[in-house]
């Protein structure tokens, strides 16, 4: 029993909570809880009774830091919810500790508000539309919050059309709720998405990725043919170009972009550009 | 497009008793786990321990029936398919062992109204399936993203006649033993989550056991770490 319960404690001891700083671009694994900066000096065995004395208790040295997704206070640290890399964004200016979270690779989307989406409309039952944009639940949509629409003039919106709007309330309690006007009451380029093209899903990691300034896949498409493009923050992408033939290519090479490396597209992309 | 981990360790584990063999007996499995391989679900898994084979799926944050949604937490499901025949009354018994593993351990109270589904499909059965089916399950649900607390593992002991402990036992040495103990253990403290057991056994013996599986479950959690390292760092 000595040796089982040796063993015992030789596995237990091997969790610890580490500093977040230290850990950062590294995969993590849920369970795991993480230091914020002003904590590391009081952590480690046998300083528990020995904290520092600070003077100004309430300015730490990081600020107040963000908990992005992935990531949940767990009293003054942070739990790790998903696997995935930790990223850290400094705060642009002020003061602040800027942003942590986990950089995860999923398929399910779930709304948050403030995400510009691509939603399929399902039903009108009366003055709302019904909006499917790939979570737990299908999102609202008043006629009224379209560009230039008033109670006389309605939107042409039919069941089977595609939306661009965003989230104006997006939470775990209540139903998800979309416009597709800015705070302005601009379109701002939301509203219905017009014929043709062609609708296909990929993962919301391939989104972010293609969302982010200078990618490089975006301008080695764009090069390719002329096209029509609109990405949805749901996983969701609507491709238009002038032939059925050269849509289908952009939406295959786009699936395919989550798994090549830049070789490889380099090397497809230079294939098709000859032929 | 997969991440294939195939990891080839022959892992042996401390079995914790002061007498009697220590036999080849007391060590894991080979283990293999690959992830993201079916197309349809949010997340998908298949886990390998010697030869049982056990693919779970996972469906979820989803849309509830009215009659099944809880007001203010996910409501999860379990199915599990054996490999021949309809599921059964053992099955359903094992789908509520593996439902209440994962209810404590997943965050549902992020995503009231919607349900959490696994689907788990028996390949192979050769010896340990619900441990099989607990690491495919806790595979699948980090693999779609659903906000979890902690991971989890299955670890099954077998007491044979003369008390010598066997850490996860081969169908045959399952049915030669006069008890069977399967255990679930959280990563963050080595916590029992479950415990299931069948068969004649002392109190001591049970405290044997449960040492056993705790630390034989660091070896599958760091199976888990270098398996979802490999595939983050692909991409």
């Amino acid at each position: 029993m000595a040796e089982a319960a040796a063993v015992v404690a030789e596995s237990l001891a091997g969790y610890r909570a580490r500093a977040a700083r230290a850990v950062l671009e590294q995969v993590v694994l849920p369970g795991e809880e993480l230091l914020l900066p002003g904590q590391e000096d009081g952590e480690g065995p046998g300083s528990a009774g020995e904290r520092p004395l600070l003077l100004n208790a309430g300015a730490r040295s990081g600020g107040r830091v963000v908990c992005g997704p992935g990531l949940r206070r767990c009293g003054d640290r942070l739990l790790v919810t998903k696997c995935g890399r930790l990223r850290h964004k400094e705060p642009g200016s002020g003061n602040g500790g800027g942003v942590y979270w986990v950089d995860s690779q999923q398929k399910r989307y779930v709304p948050v508000k403030g995400d510009h989406v691509i939603g399929i409309v399902t039903a009108k039952s009366g003055d709302i539309f019904k909006v499917d944009v790939g979570g737990s639940e299908p999102a609202s949509l008043s006629y009224l919050s379209f560009e230039g629409a008033t109670k006389r003039n309605r939107p042409n919106v039919q069941v089977g059309d595609l939306i661009y709007g965003q989230f104006v309330v997006a939470n775990k309690d209540m139903e998800p709720e979309m416009v597709c006007i800015d705070s302005c009451g601009r379109a701002n380029g939301m509203g219905v998405i017009g014929q043709d093209g062609l609708l296909f899903k990929v993962t919301l990691g391939l989104i972010r990725r293609l969302l982010a300034p200078d990618c490089e896949i975006l301008q080695e498409v764009g090069k390719l043919y002329p096209l029509e493009i609109v990405f949805g923050m749901n996983g969701r992408i609507w491709v238009k170009a002038k032939t059925i033939q050269q849509t289908l290519i952009l939406a295959n090479i786009l699936e395919a972009c989550e798994h090549m490396t830049a070789d490889q597209r380099k090397q497809i992309f230079s294939r098709l550009a000859e032929s | 497009m997969e991440r294939v981990m195939q990891t080839e360790t022959k892992i042996r584990a401390e079995s914790g008793i002061e007498s009697g063999p220590r036999g080849p007996g007391c060590s894991l499995r080979n283990f293999a786990c690959e992830q993201n391989l079916l197309s349809r679900p949010d997340g998908s898994a298949s886990f390998l321990q010697g030869d049982t084979s056990v693919l779970a799926g996972v469906y979820g944050p989803a849309e509830v029936k009215v009659s099944k949604e809880i007001f203010n937490k996910a409501t999860l499901e379990v199915t599990l398919r054996p490999k021949i025949g309809l599921p059964g009354v053992a099955e359903k018994s094992r789908e509520r062992l593996i439902r209440n593993t994962c209810e404590a351990v997943v965050l549902g109270a992020l995503h009231p109204r919607t349900s959490i589904t696994v689907v788990l499909q028996v390949v192979s059965d050769a010896g340990s399936l619900l441990a099989c089916c607990l690491n495919a399950a806790c595979m699948a649900l980090v693999d779609a993203g659903v906000p979890m607390r902690a991971l989890f593992c299955g670890v099954t002991c077998a007491l044979d006649s003369d008390g010598t402990l066997l850490l996860d036992p081969t169908a045959k040495q399952e049915k030669e033993a006069r008890a069977v103990l399967t255990f679930a253990l959280d990563s963050v403290e080595r916590k029992l989550l479950m415990s299931t057991t069948k068969g004649l056994y002392s109190d001591a013996e049970l405290q044997q056991c449960l040492a056993a599986a705790q630390a034989a479950s660091q070896h599958v959690f760091r199976f888990y770490r270098e398996s979802l390292q490999r595939r983050y760092s692909k991409s």
